[in-house]
């Protein structure tokens, strides 16, 4: 038998004959461990409510000043930017939430069109400091990470922007030709 | 009349793979005509990729004259673009796409039917059945749901419907243009990214297949591990350069002066990639040890899931935000196909859990199999974090009824520790030994190279680097430099002491050698610089913005940036361009000049901010147009980013592929 003097060599040369096993397992475990420790850390300390403007308003009193993050419609008249200090401010408009409801109204691009259309939806105000998004337009889907505050406008930390009625619609809009 | 020939190709594809699938299965039954079966199906892999090429190049053709009236040209093409670019627009939607993956799929089943199958002439009919179910799978949504030859009709009720062949009493709807390719995927990366990444998924399809008929002939061998080998390195070298492509066209377009956003489709990306690196590292353990036999089986199962997987999530490739998706028909279908396969295939690996039984065990905690179990539990960490990441805004959603999402944050918190333990096992799992490796004697080969990779940190410190993060960040990937430049460096001096050969000779002739092993050192090596510059990036990045007069100046870290004039012009492919004109000044040496600019698409009524980056070794300077005095074009607003060794990310990226191509090079005597 070799001769070693390390530990690990001390254990595999003295192993009864799971020993060899054992402390693989005791090495996944540690790694597991860490895993999930990681996981389960970076979640609490990252994870955002995903609300739509309607539940955001309704539970104002406990989200206030906390981070979470929002879905609605941009209304395109509501944008104003002021280039001087990059103060942009918006208003979107409630979307439902869930999948379903957005397929059972006639997908995404017909949920964004009502909403825009329609002055009996919730809306709220948002200001975000930085660039201008490119896709910051009517009609669009815009994702908001931020804080609703006291004054009831939302400060955002960064904004997603989807325009699902400019390339996905199927057909033309105007016929002929 | 091209329609009709693509999608005659089409329907005639799906038929020879059905057929295909048929032979097989008789292949494995008759006795006396199994191998004229067997021909046959073998021919059908070779057959199906004619027959796409000739739907392709319709689809291609149709694109190119632009005819309006196909729904999918409508979409993606305009008159205005560009002949490279309508081509190209092949993939920028999903029906095209997906007619470009199946292809891609038919080339890869074609080379695997030309290979020789002399020693695994049992393991070809099952190849054959995987192969074509995938492709079959996939045409038939084509042909079902998202047919890329569909035409505009108009009903005499006035309502407009799409459909290949024309509705009775209908008449065709040819609209004037097109709406264009989203002007954001108008860039050479973006051209390239599609094919890259669905080359990389693609080319998984292979080892999968060899994995499944090997469970099914019960060859317990390393038999499918070594022709599976080199398809795994080539979708591994793909779906690398798709994700870096995708990264550096993030940097140039978007203009946040990022290169990767932690976007589920993102992520969807990088997860096969995940399991395929594991792979790539514990199929050498089984070729060398005949250890972890059935992980094998379940990362490439794992793969295969991710793939198909990731090839829904990205199928529509990159959309109107940084990735939009739409919800279709597709979904359900996704999800009952992978189903599907993960429970035929891990019921298969369940029928033959004793034939896979390991021929041998790992002895030693810090040997080198053990190092390369740790990067399996490692890798396989880091995608537990991207599938939890993926999964918990459903999962909550489902448990509490409220939906949560996690962000960027959340995986880089997560994920850097896993990648700082990586890294350091990629600097020392090359010092250590097979079977049996004790600390002393990989601190006595390791001592030196230890002790060099402390400079590392030092002169960060004396350059005022104080974040303890990037500290040991830069410690970790010095070390895989110097380890790995070490341990290249040491078999050098060996060789060239052994057989006398001159320096260059013996550096030449030992990569020569052991291609995988020293290709493999490059890859670290590539990963390690790739680090460099993502430590850079996210740790020491700055950034200033201001509203500037002509003539005025804005400072960022050295450097002095003037707002000296604004261009507006029109161009001959539909764009309204405004274009700024900034002089560079460090430490009072001017550098010259910079232009930002905003492109507007007339034919999509989308603006395309353009930044722009004097890019060095050491730093990035990055410069985006925000707004302008619309008339007088007296002022401009610009917001300057300070991107400290983000060019290392792409040179590492460079050295990255290098290493790969040395693996994959053909040898003659292949060893492990």
């Amino acid at each position: 038998m070799q001769k070693t003097s390390s530990f690990a060599g001390q254990i595999a040369d003295a192993r009864k004959p799971a020993s060899g096993k054992a402390k693989f397992m005791i090495a996944a475990l540690v790694v597991l461990a860490a895993v999930v420790y990681l996981i389960v850390s970076s979640t609490r300390a990252t994870a955002q409510y995903f609300l739509t403007v309607e539940e955001l308003q309704a539970r104002k009193s406990d989200l206030v000043g906390r981070s979470v993050r929002i879905s609605g419609a941009v209304l395109g008249e509501s944008i104003r930017y002021d280039s001087q200090d990059m103060l942009l401010r918006f208003t979107v408009v409630h979307i439902p939430g869930r999948q379903k409801e957005i397929d059972a109204q006639g997908g995404l691009a017909a949920v964004l069109h009502a909403a825009v259309g329609d002055a009996g939806l919730p809306r709220l105000s948002v200001v975000y400091r930085g660039v201008k998004p490119d896709l910051l337009k009517n009609e669009a889907q815009a994702i908001i990470s931020g804080r609703l505050e006291e004054d009831g406008v939302f400060y955002a930390d960064e904004l997603l922007l989807k325009c699902p009625s400019r390339y996905e619609e199927a057909l033309p809009e105007q016929p002929g030709g | 009349m091209l329609i009709y020939l693509g999608f005659g190709a089409l329907v005639i594809a799906l038929l020879t793979a059905l057929f295909g699938v048929v032979a097989a299965v008789y292949a494995t039954r008759s006795g006396g005509k199994a191998a004229n079966w067997l021909e046959s199906a073998r021919r059908s892999m070779v057959i199906s990729f004619p027959l796409l090429t000739v739907a392709l190049l319709c689809l291609a053709a149709l694109l190119a004259l632009g005819d309006f009236q196909v729904q999918f040209v409508y979409s993606v093409t305009s008159r205005a673009m560009p002949l490279h670019l309508k081509v190209s627009a092949l993939w920028g939607g999903q029906a095209g796409s997906l007619l470009f993956w199946c292809w891609l799929l038919a080339a890869f089943l074609l080379a695997a039917a030309q290979r020789t199958w002399a020693q695994e002439q049992d393991m070809l009919p099952y190849m054959v059945i995987v192969g074509q179910i995938t492709l079959a799978f996939f045409l038939g949504l084509i042909i079902l749901i998202e047919n890329p030859f569909a035409r505009f009709w108009l009903l005499p009720n006035g309502e407009q419907v799409a459909a290949v062949f024309q509705p009775r009493v209908a008449l065709p709807l040819l609209p004037p243009d097109g709406r264009g390719l989203n002007p954001l995927l108008r860039h050479p990366g973006m051209i390239l990214h599609p094919p890259m990444l669905y080359l990389g998924f693609v080319a998984y399809v292979i080892p999968f297949a060899l994995a499944v008929a090997a469970l099914i002939t019960g060859r317990s061998d390393d038999a499918w591990i070594r022709a599976a080998r080199r398809w795994v390195l080539i979708a591994w070298l793909f779906l690398s350069l798709g994700l870096i492509l995708g990264a550096r066209w993030a940097y140039d377009v978007l203009g946040w002066g990022g290169y990767w956003g932690w976007d589920p489709v993102e992520i969807a990306a990088l997860m096969p990639w995940l399991s395929s690196t594991a792979f790539l590292h514990s199929m050498v353990i089984q070729e060398r040890r005949g250890l972890f036999k059935r992980w094998n089986v379940v990362l490439i199962i794992i793969t295969y899931a991710l793939v198909i997987l990731g090839t829904f999530l990205t199928r529509s490739g990159v959309l109107s935000s940084v990735h939009a998706f739409a919800q279709s028909a597709i979904g359900p279908l996704f999800f009952a196909f992978i189903a599907a396969v993960l429970m035929i295939s891990l019921g298969l690996l369940l029928w033959r859990w004793n034939a896979l039984r390991a021929e041998g065990e790992v002895h030693s905690l810090l040997s080198r199999e053990a190092f390369f179990l740790f990067n399996n539990f490692l890798f396989m960490g880091v995608l537990a974090v991207c599938l939890w990441g993926v999964l918990f805004p459903l999962v909550s959603e489902l448990i509490g009824g409220q939906r949560i999402t996690v962000g960027p944050p959340f995986y880089e918190r997560a994920i850097a520790p896993l990648f700082g333990a990586l890294m350091f096992l990629m600097a020392a799992a090359p010092l250590s030994a097979w079977k049996r490796s004790t600390f002393r004697s990989l601190a006595g080969t390791g001592w030196k190279p230890a002790v060099a990779s402390l400079f590392v940190p030092a002169v960060s410190l004396v350059f005022g680097v104080r974040n303890p993060v990037a500290l040991i960040g830069l410690w970790l990937a010095g070390m895989v430099v110097i380890f790995s430049l070490y341990e290249y460096g040491r078999a050098v001096v060996l060789r060239r002491r052994r057989t006398g050969q001159r320096w260059i000779t013996a550096l030449w002739t030992l990569a020569g050698s052991n291609r995988r092993r020293y290709g493999g050192y490059i890859i670290h090596l590539g990963m390690a610089l790739m680090a460099l510059g993502i430590i850079g990036i996210e740790l020491f990045q700055a950034e200033t913005q201001g509203t500037l007069a002509q003539g005025e100046s804005l400072r960022l870290r050295d450097y002095n940036i003037t707002y000296r004039s604004l261009a507006v012009f029109d161009t001959s492919d539909l764009r309204y361009v405004v274009r700024a004109a900034i002089g560079v000044e460090k430490d009072g040496v001017l550098l010259g000049e910079l232009h930002p600019r905003v492109d507007y698409y007339y034919d999509s009524e989308q603006q395309v901010t353009v930044p722009a980056v004097r890019a060095t070794l050491l730093d990035d300077l990055y410069v985006v147009l925000v707004d302008w005095e619309p008339i007088s074009l007296q002022a401009a607003t610009f917001k300057v980013y300070d991107n400290p060794l983000v060019s290392w990310l792409w040179i590492g990226a460079l050295v990255f592929v290098v290493g790969v191509m040395v693996a994959l090079w053909p040898q003659k005597d292949e060893e492990g």
